[in-house]
């Protein structure tokens, strides 16, 4: 054994690159789809049909491949992006599709007579979005939005392919110098379930903290 | 599209091949093993907290770390696969549990009071499985399970990691063969997402035909 202790920095260092890159990608992820939501629902016909094509598209493309688009294919029109930030951009376009189909499913949950009683009461277009229909969608879309982050947190491992120094990225350098090759990729497992129990929790906290009494 | 790129195609269909090879091997191995932990809950205190773990396991950490496991924990039981088998065997154990959690819905969904029926006209609990509960189930399952087969087949995009030559695998090799990695890696993007389109297409079809008949009873 090499030590589990003198290797446990590295996978302190992969474990916090895991969690910045992918924290940042699931935000970018969740504000995309906001913005993909409302243009689903914009009364410019030509403007939500050409959003629906793209979350149709986004649904079958694996991540991997849009890493390499990004990544790789990125220079041939002088877009030379660093990993960190093809992760970090790469999960965002990725993650804004289906979190787009849950934000407009929230939306649409809304009860339209919300909206009449809003415009009745004198709030403006913008007030009733903020403060009327946003709120309640966003306590609807929880849980699947929690979903969601944890899915695009596991997906966030296919970055160690473009080098990125994450979690994955870790146990393969580890177990390349100490030839040590259960130990390191149990390790890190252990260490994404744990997160993503960690996550899950937290979105079950969210939701009792947000649910309305009598609903 | 100049030269270079024209003759990428029969490359990109052949990993495509093995792309679907590979995840309808995986979606069929991991059918199986599913049933059984859908049925789990119906089983005594051991096989429930089994199940739970393996379900946690399986869908709390992420797939390409799963493949790497079982591709590098394999031979130190000297069982010494082929990247193929590894990949497959990886796929469908993952699949296992995201179609038990599937499974496990569409049989919650069939009525009790069927069941009940069913065994009042004293049919049998496997024929009351084969002709009462899956039918049944299989029609409430059937957008779910087409989603599980469109993420399979996007999951198994992972299997490039271990060299093996499906899709991802051969554009990579393309991209550096004929340095147009953007031409590249697009196509292939494509043909993933035209393949699950094509498998959304399918599922409604089916879909359609189910509740027509069931109409028409």
């Amino acid at each position: 054994m090499s030590g589990f202790m003198t290797d446990a920095p590295l996978y302190l260092a992969g474990l916090v690159t895991t969690i910045t890159v992918s924290g940042s990608g699931i935000a970018i992820a969740i504000l995309f789809g906001l913005a993909l939501a409302l243009a689903l629902r914009s009364r410019l016909r030509s403007l939500s049909l050409l959003v629906r094509a793209y979350v149709e598209f986004a649904r079958g493309a694996p991540l991997a491949l849009v890493l390499f688009l990004l990544y790789y294919g990125g220079p041939q029109f002088g877009l030379l992006l660093s990993p960190y930030v093809a992760g970090i951009v790469s999960l965002g376009l990725y993650g804004g599709g289906p979190f787009a189909e849950i934000f407009r499913a929230g939306l649409n949950a809304v009860p339209k007579g919300e909206r009449e009683a809003a415009e009745m009461l004198g709030l403006t277009q913008g007030q009733c979005f903020l403060y009327v229909e946003l709120p309640q969608a966003l306590r609807l879309t929880l849980p699947p939005s929690v979903g969601q982050a944890i899915a695009l947190l596991k997906e966030s491992a296919v970055l160690s392919v473009i080098t990125l120094g994450e979690l994955t990225k870790v146990a393969g350098a580890i177990s390349s110098i100490t030839f040590a090759i259960v130990t390191p990729y149990l390790t890190i497992a252990l260490l994404y379930w744990a997160l993503v129990e960690i996550l899950s929790r937290f979105g079950r906290i969210l939701e009792r903290r947000f649910a309305v009494k009598g609903f | 599209m100049d030269k270079a790129v024209a003759h990428i195609w029969p490359a990109l269909l052949d990993g495509l091949t093995t792309t679907m090879t590979i995840s309808l091997a995986a979606l069929l191995f991991g059918a199986p093993p599913a049933l059984l932990l859908a049925t789990a809950g119906r089983g005594g205190r051991w096989i429930r907290a089994l199940a739970g773990i393996y379900l946690s396991f399986w869908r709390g950490t992420p797939i390409l770390v799963q493949l790497l496991i079982i591709f590098y924990i394999l031979p130190f039981f000297g069982l010494e696969l082929d990247p193929v088998v590894a990949a497959t065997l990886a796929l469908a154990l993952n699949t296992a549990a995201f179609q038990s959690e599937i499974y496990r819905a569409g049989l919650q969904a069939v009525p009790r009071g069927e069941i009940e029926a069913a065994t009042m006209l004293g049919l049998s609990s496997r024929m009351i499985f084969l002709h009462i509960e899956a039918p049944q189930a299989f029609r409430t399952m059937l957008p779910a399970l087409v989603g599980e087969i469109q993420a399979l087949v996007k999951n198994s995009s992972l299997v490039s990691v271990i060299a093996v030559t499906d899709l991802t695998r051969r554009a990579q090799q393309l991209a550096a063969s004929t340095f147009r990695p953007l031409e590249v890696y697009a196509s292939a993007l494509v043909l993933y997402v035209v393949i699950g389109l094509l498998l959304a297409g399918v599922g409604l079809l089916i879909e359609r035909h189910l509740s027509y008949r069931s109409e028409g009873q």
